[in-house]
């Protein structure tokens, strides 16, 4: 082999490492030359959609299970952290933890039943959840502060460092979802993973090849709650102040929409998909009335044109023409 | 006993809506395999096009319910030929999320033809509450329960009594076997998605007068209807008119006397509990 050909298998060999250095360098470096906290703001808070999107990509792309209730799970955790350092004094980081916990049991005691179902029971099931935990926040006003929101949450700190502007939060935030995107690019190579898109592919042949179908079901549930809550307590400390209008229905299905556009299934589509999602509003702010169709449109034309996503559906397409162009130079 | 009277009636009443919207939900999956979730829309366009039938228009107000019914009917066509049917997907997970992006285009419409605010729409005959056994009832409520009962009349002689609809019925209990003998796939299609629109657009119509008219009045009806069928099994029809008849009772029933605040929680913990014993529905095969 010669060394250019090593050095081209050597990149093609750790693509993923790499591409994981190259995007936490960009990171590292992006806030010297990005100053404008609104900016800056916004790249925050494409990480902690980011987060929860991860999580969800691993149930609906990979376990090939519907919900449209992760919202749920991102309120619980935010509203959990909010009450747990508000109203009991907990510091921020033990109340973190112990809300991520309490959310893998409510997920675990409802995934049971709730993951017998499959298709349209399971897609009602999560929304009639969402919807129950949304009332609440929305409901019980003299814990959760009711319909104006909860307002004074600490922001994380180490001792006296103190994650409170911009630039700070995107080293914590980015941190924190570049931590769950090596856990996420990890597992599906796993045992558990490659179990998990058998299950995707085929449930029965998933079983016959001994695939714990069920347990496998529940645990991919029961961590993408896990990554939901987390998302959610850091958004609570992010901007210290939580309201139930950012956990409803609607938010459920932006974030299934972050999925499809990233591709379902694609652990990096799903970075892109909830950047774009993101970012979105903020470029079509100039058209305020079309922003429906814009949202909607790019949903239905992705699924009618990639179905699998636009970042893997344009590479494949990329992929199929070059292999032609390739075939077509060979015959003449 | 007058309570309890008066909480059947607005249950019976909201029931017979969900049942209608559940309807919408159960012909869609029979002939398609998926969740429409457009159905929630065609509630508010039914609401919206009445409402400029009446106004803009000023017609009378049964002409006025048939041209807001078949223009939902008419605009759920449209949705099928241009939104769905160019997908040519066999994947579930996509189409479901499909029509999630039509309903989303689809709402944004609405808002942009008739504007963010909330509007009244006029009862069919003037509200001069009828006193059955000391419950009061608005003459709306009895409009809804008669034509809900009118429509499931005529949906029961469609799919028995028309080949149109017996090859619906084919194509719902297999739809290779309906492909074999040449039950042209498209054509039902377009046909479940136009009575999907107008049992919609008939729920908005008659539902609005006691709620408001707003571009999202359906979602919150629409996911309830979605509900009810599944509670009484997705698909079968019996099982939607009972599940809406029982969700709309459970919710009246639990708002009058545990908390009005919760009703939706309890109607959905309910819904959850029922997912939970029996997986199925109530009436699901």
């Amino acid at each position: 082999m010669i060394n250019k050909q090593k050095i081209l298998y050597f990149i093609y060999l750790h693509r993923t490492g790499l591409t994981v250095t190259g995007l936490s360098l960009t990171l590292l470096l992006y806030p010297l030359f990005e100053n404008n906290p609104y900016t800056l703001g916004l790249t925050n808070l494409i990480a902690i959609n980011a987060i929860v999107v991860l999580g969800l990509n691993l149930f609906i792309g990979y376990a090939g299970q519907i919900s449209l209730g992760h919202a749920a799970f991102f309120g619980l955790g935010a509203y959990g952290s909010a009450i747990a350092t508000v109203t009991f004094e907990i510091p921020p980081w033990p109340a973190m933890f112990i809300v991520a916990t309490l959310v893998a049991l409510v997920a675990l005691l409802i995934g049971i039943p709730i993951l017998r179902l499959s298709g349209h029971y399971l897609a009602m099931a999560t929304l009639g959840l969402n919807f129950v935990v949304h009332t609440i926040l929305l409901q019980w006003d003299e814990v959760t502060g009711g319909p104006s929101g909860f307002s004074g949450i600490p922001y994380l700190s180490f001792g006296d460092f103190q994650f409170d502007d911009e630039t700070r939060l995107h080293y914590l935030l980015w941190g924190a979802a570049l931590i769950s995107l090596l856990l996420c690019l990890n597992l599906v190579r796993s045992g558990i993973g490659r179990g998990l898109s058998a299950l995707a592919g085929d449930e029965v042949a998933a079983e016959a090849l001994g695939v714990n179908t069920r347990n496998a079901k529940i645990k991919i549930f029961i961590l993408s709650a896990v990554l939901a809550s987390i998302a959610g307590s850091l958004f609570a400390h992010c901007y210290s102040f939580v309201s139930p209008d950012s956990f409803g229905i609607f938010t459920s299905t932006d974030m299934v929409i972050m999925v499809v556009i990233g591709g379902m299934g694609s652990i990096w589509g799903s970075l892109f998909g909830a950047a774009l999602i993101t970012l979105l509003p903020e470029w079509l702010d100039l058209f305020e009335t079309y922003k429906d169709f814009v949202h909607g449109g790019i949903l239905v034309l992705v699924l009618m044109f990639l179905p699998q996503g636009l970042v893997t559906g344009l590479i494949e397409t990329i992929k199929v023409k070059l292999v032609l162009r390739r075939r077509k130079d060979a015959a003449t | 006993m007058t309570d309890f009277l008066q909480y059947l009636f607005s249950g019976l009443t909201s029931g017979a809506i969900y049942a209608l919207i559940a309807l919408g939900f159960c012909v869609v999956n029979n002939t398609m395999g998926i969740v429409n979730f457009v159905q929630v829309d065609f509630v508010s366009l039914g609401g919206m096009l009445m409402f400029s039938a009446l106004f803009a228009t000023g017609l009378p107000m049964i002409p006025g319910l048939l041209l807001a019914v078949t223009g939902v009917a008419l605009v759920a066509m449209l949705v099928e030929r241009f939104g769905l049917r160019p997908a040519r997907s066999d994947n579930h997970l996509v189409l479901i999320f499909l029509t999630v992006g039509l309903s989303i285009i689809l709402r944004g419409v609405i808002k942009l033809v008739w504007g963010k605010n909330r509007m009244a729409l006029p009862p069919l005959t003037p509200d001069v509450p009828i006193n059955i056994f000391g419950a009061s009832i608005l003459p709306q409520a009895l409009w809804i329960i008669l034509l809900t009962i009118i429509a499931i009349a005529l949906l029961t002689w469609f799919f028995y009594r028309t080949s149109l609809g017996l090859s619906m019925r084919a194509v719902a209990s297999n739809p290779t076997a309906a492909a074999v003998v040449g039950i042209p796939a498209g054509r039902i299609r377009l046909t479940s998605y136009a009575i999907a629109g107008a049992l919609g657009g008939l729920a908005g119509v008659l539902v609005t007068p006691i709620t408001t008219l707003n571009y999202d009045v359906g979602v919150l009806l629409g996911l309830k209807g979605f509900a009810a069928a599944i509670l009484g099994g997705f698909g079968s029809f019996p099982g939607a008119i009972l599940g809406g008849l029982g969700l709309g009772l459970l919710e009246s029933l639990s708002a009058g006397y545990l908390s009005s605040a919760y009703k939706d929680v309890v109607a959905f913990v309910v819904l959850l509990l029922v997912l939970f014993i029996r997986p199925k529905g109530l009436l699901g095969k």
